[in-house]
């Protein structure tokens, strides 16, 4: 009983890190109709600003440290914590909720700016120049920042506060044994409170309104003497909040480096297929499911009876689903089809 | 008529004879003269020959993007350092230090040390092709490099196929000078059992007898052979092995293979998992609180057996107070260290990673055979290398084994440092393990060693 619900909470929590992810990738293909490859490129500028905004916020006094006469090693002092003692440190500890304020601006900046200088070009044209384009854009970025930060992790501690785990079985009755990471568990909230905050945009505001018109007949809003190509400009810069957003939160629990956009694009796209490309409740539906059979599927009993089947559970219901509703779970009729 | 006037009488008689001359010269052409080159080929012909030009071609095939592009760098950077000091440049490093010592700084046998590198990226097929590569086209004499065990064995497999030697970079498994030696691979890093030996009498000290064990690990070669010898080494101090269960190669996120761990009753876990993995697995097991968990009395702890400063430093304070082993550190205080140090440390302003180590020890190790040999010939290069025993490079007195082309020597234990000076003070080691506990017979893990000449 206990396993079982850790796995079902495990695979809540990972499948809230997919929906995530993939909302803003079908944002993108629900407005524009583009496919972009570098959305988890995006993700990964989400989780650097995470790192840059540290690395600023300790940004430190170097004392020489004698002992060592080989290299130059330094004992290093954060100026905030000089400055300000004990206040510094707490800066410096809450750098992740720092950077998510931070992040918003930068990744509607950068969002915006990727689509109004490269992405806008490829509107007409197939589907596989977008992907060409993006992958293309993708392993700029990607390259850009290895050549600022290295190859190798660089880990961001969440706040102290929030650092060890949560006795969540002695709080519904179970073993001492069922603990789960605050972070994780916050985590989990974050991404059902802006997964709820994209859908109320969309669907409670007049803006979201126009919007979700224009996915529907681009043709017919344009005339009724709307600017439909600015919103979706804006739309496109929401996404890269959402995946910014998703990077940032996402620095404790995987210390980030260039190359996390890559390991989550295709899961994400993944995630978008079955749900149903353009579908952003198929997306959390499928970001969900995909997260709890991935998790069960790890348990031992499950790999005893079919071994490996961890490796393979992603993609063997992709291929059940593509094979059974060619459409994804709820995607809608005539994408992606001839 | 013309035609008639033209066409020549053939008796039988003459025909006969044609055949026989013909068939004669045939065998003798067809024998002798092949005979004689195929030898001549094997006694003096080898790929990558310098023959009389001035300078010879060392290949250096490191990972340059991909997961362990940080470490690549850190072996080419010492790959260079290496050959400056083999041509005499530089303060000399470890070439003051090793004992014995041919190396005169004026090359390899006077011809003046050139390189290239490639880009393994971590994956066995393009570790392969950029090898290939660099022995057909670049003419290299030597192969060298890899960060992974499952592109070490695929590179060594081809090297001994086209006769050119492989100096190994890091590789850990048991199997690449085990199941999957050649006669053309050496290994100076030390392996996966060789981390059990050094390890399980130090878990028993801080750990006791009686603990339950749970292993996470790579599924891979390396991986396997870890998970092998790691269970054999507990389960012979009385720890019990609870569960072993392996997980994909960047997994990324390990959380459904670590929750299962919580109520498994084992009380330390093991993660066999080694760079970008095992920062990310290390990470999340202390967030699942694993690091301060009391179970069956005890604390839990967590272990990892194969431990780099590279690893620590992404890992940041999960890694405080893990347990693991180390090839080598840079704050060793013999000379030869000091030297590799203080070459390094000047020339790129920080440490050395145990990757850089081991390649700059290789490359020196190689260029020292063929002095001693006399030649570039690769069989005659080997049977320097092979027995041969050496001093003053970091490690104390070692070995290459003849048998298995392993080196032996002391090993390190080491944990993660909980009040870390700098940035690069975040391993402490807490014991040097005499090669001695960690030999073992050359025949324990299978294997041939192939011919001398392919």
């Amino acid at each position: 009983m206990d396993a079982i619900f850790l796995q079902i909470l495990n695979g809540l929590d990972k499948g809230g890190a997919y929906a995530l992810i993939a909302l803003g990738l079908t944002l993108v293909f629900g407005t524009l109709g583009v496919v972009n490859f570098a959305h988890g490129a995006i993700f990964m500028i989400g989780a650097f600003c995470a790192v840059t905004m540290e690395k600023i916020l300790t940004l430190s006094v170097k004392v020489k440290d004698t002992s060592v006469t080989f290299f130059d090693a330094y004992k290093e002092t954060p100026y905030l914590e000089l400055w300000f003692g004990k206040t510094g440190s707490a800066i410096i500890d809450w750098v992740v909720p720092i950077s998510i304020v931070v992040s918003i601006p930068v990744m509607l900046g950068l969002g915006i700016l990727m689509e109004r200088s490269l992405i806008r070009f490829f509107y007409k044209r197939s589907h596989a120049e977008q992907i060409l384009v993006t992958f293309g854009l993708a392993i700029v970025l990607q390259e850009l920042v290895k050549s600022f930060f290295g190859a190798n992790p660089i880990p961001v501690s969440a706040p102290d506060i929030v650092a060890g785990s949560a006795a969540i079985g002695s709080w519904i009755g179970l073993g001492d044994a069922v603990v789960y990471p605050w972070w994780r568990l916050i985590y989990l909230l974050f991404s059902v409170v802006i997964i709820s905050a994209v859908f109320s945009f969309l669907n409670f505001t007049t803006w979201g309104m126009v919007v979700r018109a224009g996915m529907a007949d681009r043709a017919t809003v344009e005339l009724l003497g709307i600017d439909i190509e600015r919103r979706f400009t804006i739309v496109f810069g929401l996404a890269a909040v959402v995946a910014g957003l998703a990077g940032v939160m996402y620095t404790p629990v995987l210390p980030p480096d260039y190359h996390q956009g890559m390991d989550f694009l295709v899961l994400s796209f993944v995630v978008v297929v079955v749900g149903g490309m353009g579908s952003l409740r198929g997306a959390v539906a499928a970001g969900f499911l995909l997260g709890i059979l991935q998790s069960f599927s790890s348990m031992t009993e499950v790999k005893s009876i079919i071994p490996g089947i961890d490796q393979i559970i992603i993609y063997l219901v992709a291929v059940i689903i593509l094979l059974t509703r060619p459409r994804g779970l709820m995607g809608r009729r005539g994408v992606m089809e001839s | 008529m013309s035609e008639n006037k033209t066409t020549r009488h053939v008796s039988r008689r003459t025909v006969l004879k044609g055949s026989a001359l013909t068939t004669g010269a045939a065998i003798i052409g067809a024998s002798a003269p092949m005979h004689f080159i195929r030898n001549a080929y094997a006694a003096d012909s080898f790929r990558g020959d310098p023959g009389s030009g001035k300078s010879v071609v060392l290949g250096f095939n490191v990972p340059q993007t991909g997961p362990y592009a940080d470490e690549g760098a850190d072996e080419l950077r010492a790959y260079q350092l290496a050959v400056k000091h083999l041509n005499g440049e530089g303060d000399g490093g470890m070439l003051n230090t090793m004992k014995p010592n041919n190396l005169k700084g004026n090359g390899i046998l006077g011809k003046k040390v050139e390189f290239v590198t490639g880009d393994t990226q971590t994956k066995s097929d393009a570790a392969r092709a950029s090898a290939k590569r660099m022995i057909e086209k670049d003419n290299v004499i030597m192969v060298t490099g890899g960060s992974s065990s499952g592109v070490a064995i695929a590179v060594q497999g081809l090297c001994q196929e086209m006769g050119v030697i492989f100096m190994a970079g890091l590789t850990h498994s048991n199997d690449t000078t085990g199941k999957d030696k050649k006669r053309y691979g050496f290994r100076h890093f030390f392996n996966a059992y060789m981390s059990g030996q050094a390890l399980a009498p130090v878990l028993k000290d801080e750990y006791g007898t009686d603990r339950k064990a749970y292993h996470l690990t790579a599924d891979y070669t390396w991986g396997w052979t870890q998970e092998e010898s790691i269970k054999a080494a507990t389960e012979k101090i009385g720890w019990q092995t609870v569960n072993t269960v392996r997980t994909p190669v960047g997994a990324g996120d390990f959380s459904q293979y670590i929750t299962p761990v919580l109520n498994s009753g084992a009380d330390v876990l093991i993660l066999n998992h080694y760079g970008k993995d095992m920062v990310n697995s290390l990470t999340q097991a202390v967030q699942f609180g694993l690091k301060d968990k009391m179970v069956n009395g005890k604390k839990f702890a967590i272990v990892v057996p194969l431990y780099s400063r590279l690893m620590a430093q992404g890992a940041g304070d999960a890694a405080k107070g893990i347990l693991g082993t180390t090839n080598w550190h840079w704050s060793l205080t013999d000379d030869g260290s000091q030297a590799f140090v203080k070459s390094f440390g000047q020339e790129y302003g920080f440490p050395p990673s145990q990757a850089a180590h081991t390649c700059y020890v290789q490359t020196l190790l190689y260029a020292n055979a063929c002095e001693m040999a006399g030649t570039f010939a690769p069989w005659e290069v080997i049977k320097q290398l092979e027995g041969y025993e050496f001093d003053g490079m970091g490690n104390g007195p070692t070995l290459y084994r003849a048998a298995d082309h392993q080196c032996f020597k002391d090993v390190l234990v080491v944990r993660g440092k909980e009040n870390p000076q700098s940035a690069f003070d975040l391993l402490e080691v807490v014991k040097h393990v005499p090669r001695s506990q960690v030999e073992y017979p050359a025949d324990m893990f299978g294997g041939e060693l192939g011919p001398y000449k392919v």
